[in-house]
């Protein structure tokens, strides 16, 4: 199944090997119909995935990140999902200040054997990432050019906002 | 006997058991100070203690005490955000406690001089800098400013509860009362009332003005990767050395998420800032995060466990999203 609308965003997905990985092999399996925006990263768990992982994602162009791992007191390592939920709610309420989206990005649990669960989760993150549409992206180069003027100022005798003008004796 | 003479006699007491005890003294300017190296009691004469000593001498600490068979005891006069510091490094084992002697004393707030730069407008060649209560003398040849010092006191010390050195071996003069602050900065009260789009565009904007200089990270007592930074290493590839809006932004994400449980809130990062970015904004609201989720506060306790390094099984401030 292709986009709702006829048009792909990006959304980068972080599964975890043990459990989500296979779930949404199990959908495959199971020939569960799927949009297809999402692209997978496999990773070992998801106390794997560092928060930065998600803003690099979300910073260089992604639409929306998706983080599955296994649920609570099912780690394939015993605890790695534990620390990855207080990191990555963490992420999520820090979001907002940045001005990205928090729905942006979201983490849930699916285990191996969940193959329609996955499908639900796929779909309806995928519909809600469409709904907000592709992701703003930061652009605007770099502040060169205001340092020219800091430049043109200072050597024209008026100072430069970095320094305290005309305070020093 | 002054606060600061009270300061003097302790550090002279205890200087012969210390390698250096680190202070301010006067820089190049009535307004600028600088960190001070005391080795010797000649040393000592130069201590100045005032609200213009900013800089948290915590953050010398990492590298004066490391290495294998260093063995160097040295000593800091703190104010409560840098004892904080210390506590914080304490407790990571990045510095042994015991190598460490702290010389605290009771903070009324800390000078902004961007904002006493602004205050004084038109005040030319400041000769002289006094503070008597909560007013501010500025002093020039042909000038005199006075300034209340709420005004030109800076953004952290407005939400401040560590006025008081925190765990200090030695504290001079009395302790100052802890008033009642706002939970939530103003600033950043003011900044959540806007809506994402508009947050975004104002980081766009704060982050095209960045030059990666980097002043942030190597002022910060928590930075102690030091030449290990992944911002700057080759191998993870983080950042590209490309300067743009986004790598601008992506390496101050790297500095939030790296101080995610452990930022003290000293403010040095947006003192140190040469272009003025308010990155205590993204502090004040991560450290919000902190608090409200795992109920920690960095640099209290050195025998606590930091948030992100522990869990719960049923964690109760976390809620599972039904999917």
């Amino acid at each position: 199944m292709s986009a709702p609308d006829g048009r792909e965003l990006r959304i980068v997905g972080f599964l975890c090997n043990w459990c989500s990985y296979g779930g949404a092999d199990t959908a495959g399996v199971g020939r569960f119909v799927q949009p297809t925006d999402l692209r997978i990263v496999r990773v070992p768990c998801s106390g794997r995935i560092d928060p930065l992982f998600i803003v690099r994602a979300l910073i260089s162009g992604a639409d929306g990140v998706l983080v599955s791992g296994c649920h609570p007191r099912d780690c394939h390592y015993a605890a790695g999902n534990y620390y990855a939920r207080r990191r990555l709610e963490m992420l999520k309420q820090f979001l907002p200040v940045t001005g990205i989206d928090p729905a942006r990005f979201e983490y849930t649990w699916v285990s191996a054997s969940e193959g329609q669960r996955w499908q639900h989760v796929v779909t309806t993150f995928t519909s809600r990432i469409h709904d907000l549409g592709p992701a703003p992206r930061m652009t605007g180069g770099n502040g060169y050019a205001e340092l020219a003027d800091i430049e043109r100022a200072v050597q024209a005798g008026q100072g430069c906002p970095c320094h305290l003008k005309e305070v020093r004796s | 006997m002054s606060v600061l003479q009270e300061l003097k006699e302790q550090i002279r007491a205890a200087l012969p058991e210390l390698d250096m005890v680190l202070g301010w003294e006067q820089g190049f300017d009535a307004l600028h100070m600088r960190p001070l190296f005391i080795r010797t009691e000649k040393d000592l004469e130069r201590l100045v203690l005032n609200p213009l000593c900013v800089h948290s001498l915590a953050t010398y600490l990492p590298g004066l005490l490391r290495g294998a068979g260093n063995d160097k005891k040295v000593g800091l006069v703190v104010k409560g955000c840098d004892s904080r510091a210390v506590i914080q490094l304490v407790q990571e084992k990045l510095i042994p406690r015991d190598r460490v002697v702290m010389f605290g004393f009771g903070c009324n707030g800390i000078v902004s001089l961007q904002k006493l730069e602004a205050g004084a407008q038109g005040c030319s060649g400041i000769g002289s800098v006094e503070f008597a209560g909560d007013k501010v003398v500025l002093s020039a040849p042909d000038t005199k400013v006075e300034l209340p010092f709420a005004e030109i006191r800076s953004g952290k010390c407005e939400t401040c509860r560590y006025h008081n050195a925190i765990d200090a071996d030695h504290f001079a003069g009395a302790r100052v009362e802890e008033g009642a602050v706002p939970a939530k900065h103003p600033t950043l009260e003011e900044f959540e009332k806007l809506p994402l789009s508009e947050r975004f565009a104002f980081w766009q904007e704060q982050m095209r003005r960045c030059v990666r200089c980097y002043a942030c990270r190597n002022t910060c007592p928590m930075c102690v990767c030091r030449d290990h930074c992944i911002a700057t290493s080759r191998n993870p590839h983080w950042l590209t050395q490309e300067s743009s809006t986004a790598e601008n932004f992506m390496f101050q994400m790297i500095h939030v998420m790296h101080l995610t449980g452990r930022c003290v809130e000293c403010g040095e990062c947006e003192r140190a800032c040469p272009l003025d970015i308010p990155l205590m904004l993204l502090r004040r609201s991560m450290n919000g995060v902190v608090r409200e989720l795992f109920a920690y506060e960095s640099g209290t306790d050195p025998d606590a466990t930091p948030p992100l390094l522990t869990y719960q099984v049923e964690e109760e401030t976390i809620n599972e999203r039904g999917w």
